[in-house]
């Protein structure tokens, strides 16, 4: 079976990171997967998404209109894309600067504070992870160890922000279990 | 070594630096420009050279003096940037050197877009500069395949002194999937004593290598377009590639297509199955040679009633798929040509109105 994940948000919240991350973790357990950025004059401030397709068969098409889950980082990326998700999805919301929900009673939604988690934990940049990591706790797309080994090494070449990351991991994990 | 996950565009960089092509000259263009930004940094950790030239059409030239000197050389660039090396790729055909050109194509005319595109089958498969000429052509349907078609390109344009041209689409260049760069891939650049003009120095002859497309004499010219004739001929004999996909079946609908787009069809086609309809698709890994027989062939099974040429322009392929099946069964095109690229489900709506 294929599903996909979007993730979208503003450029520079780490979007692109947060779509490989899951990407290599996918990879990690055997699965197949594609990664398809939004790609052109992007910039910081601008709009950014990324999806990620993740199968156990071989993937075909890699662009769907209706992905399956969606992690929404700002306000116009969950406008945009909520109504897309296919019912049964997760979408979690970036509620520390979303005010609204995805408006759907057919979804999983999820609103966790991902900026104010990641504030709180020393550095605003971590909230993708956050985000991520509340994400793969609640959708269980692919393992928590492999997930958060994963994490693991893609700092491992950046230690100054290895402890920060592995604690937003937690803290995503722990935002999506307290929510249910 | 066991897979990694991969940008298309880095992929098809690492690609030809484990080849062992070590020249790389290039002008940035999306949705390419991955490939230059990569090799700036890799080149030199092999002792390659890697080198920004001031425009498309200076590039062409630099692709030429390199190979005309018998090294192993290529360039990537987008639609408007391989036109302006056009001039340069019928120079390097007609004097008779292997190079590599990646085109990495965006939605045309003049600047269109930059979203996956694949309106330059014309201008890939016909020629494309001005002359009689054919660049031997492939195009991946994916990361893996673009890493082992950049590998295969060097080998091959040496085999047949002329370029090598992958075609891809802006989706094949930003997408990320898990790559292997196959060992048996590698190759050595062939010797080149025999006509390149690599220094008196360094070889065993009296007689200096001439590299050169000036033809004034009629008979020398024909005898020269005979001599590439007779190359593109071969290329038809030993190095045709395509993909025949759920062939075997009694399909009702064969679809070509090639590319970003034949993954797509591919979806259609196993979702097609699960209602009980089925769906061949002949996928041309070579877009020159062309594998006509193969369509031609596939075309006239009796359960087949109509073949779909289904490509993201407005019907270039399509001339060629009907100069394939020879009037033997209506052919259709369908696609789309500003970036948007059909859905599974249209392509399965599509199928079932011809049905």
């Amino acid at each position: 079976m294929q599903r996909e994940v979007m993730f979208a948000g503003f450029g520079g919240q780490g979007i692109l990171l947060s779509g490989k991350i899951l990407a290599e973790a996918a990879m990690a357990e055997g699965l197949e997967v594609a990664w398809i950025p939004s790609y052109g004059p992007e910039m910081r401030g601008g709009t950014a998404y990324c999806l990620v397709a993740i199968s156990d068969q071989p993937i075909g098409s890699p662009i769907v209109r209706t992905p399956s889950h969606l992690v929404a980082m700002n306000r116009p990326s969950l406008v945009k894309f909520a109504p897309t998700i296919k019912p049964g999805g997760v979408i979690v919301i970036n509620s520390s600067i979303i005010d609204i929900g995805s408006n759907r009673s057919d979804v999983d939604e999820l609103r966790v504070p991902v900026t104010d988690i990641a504030k709180e934990l020393g550095n605003v940049r971590a909230a993708n992870i956050v985000a991520l990591s509340a994400f793969v706790a609640r959708s269980r797309i692919v393992g928590l160890e492999t997930f958060k080994n994963t994490v693991d090494v893609e700092f491992a070449k950046k230690p100054d922000l290895r402890s920060i990351n592995l604690a937003a991991v937690e803290a995503g994990i722990s935002a999506a279990l307290k929510d249910r | 070594m066991g897979k990694v996950l991969m940008k298309g565009n880095e992929a098809i960089a690492e690609a030809a630096v484990r080849a062992g092509c070590l020249n790389y000259f290039a002008y940035p263009i999306t949705p390419q420009s991955e490939i230059a930004e990569y090799l700036s940094r890799r080149l030199p950790e092999v002792g390659g050279v890697f080198l920004q030239g001031e425009s498309e059409v200076a590039v062409g030239y630099m692709i030429f003096g390199a190979s005309g000197c018998g090294q192993r050389v290529f360039t990537s660039t987008s639609s408007p940037g391989f036109s302006l090396m056009s001039e340069a790729v019928s120079y390097i055909t007609g004097a008779e050197c292997p190079a590599v050109f990646v085109n990495i194509v965006r939605g045309g005319p003049g600047l269109g877009g930059i979203l996956p595109s694949q309106a330059d089958y014309f201008q890939a498969v016909k020629g494309g500069g001005h002359g009689d000429y054919h660049l031997l052509v492939m195009a991946p349907d994916g990361v893996q395949e673009a890493v082992e078609m950049m590998m295969m390109a060097f080998p091959l344009a040496e085999k047949y002194r002329n370029p090598v041209l992958i075609l891809g689409d802006g989706l094949i260049g930003q997408m990320m999937e898990p790559v292997e760069f196959p060992e048996n891939l590698r190759s050595e650049p062939t010797n080149k004593d025999d006509w390149a003009s690599n220094g008196m120095a360094t070889r065993n002859s009296d007689t200096p290598n001439l590299v050169k497309s000036l033809f004034l004499d009629p008979r020398a010219l024909n005898d020269h377009n005979l001599k590439l004739k007779a190359k593109y001929e071969r290329m038809m004999r030993e190095d045709l590639r395509y993909e025949a996909y759920n062939a075997d079946t009694d399909y009702q609908a064969l679809i070509v297509s090639f590319g970003t787009m034949s993954r797509v069809c591919r979806t259609a086609i196993d979702a097609l199955k699960r209602q009980g309809i089925e769906v061949g698709m002949i996928r041309p890994q070579t877009l020159f040679p062309f594998p006509e027989k193969a369509i031609h062939e596939a075309a006239i099974r009796p359960s087949c009633k109509v073949v779909l040429s289904i490509e993201l322009n407005m019907g270039q392929m399509l001339e060629d798929v009907q100069r394939a099946v020879l009037g033997e069964r209506p052919v259709h095109w369908h696609g789309n040509a500003g970036g948007d690229i059909p859905s599974p489900e249209d392509i399965m709506d599509l199928v079932k109105s011809f049905l």
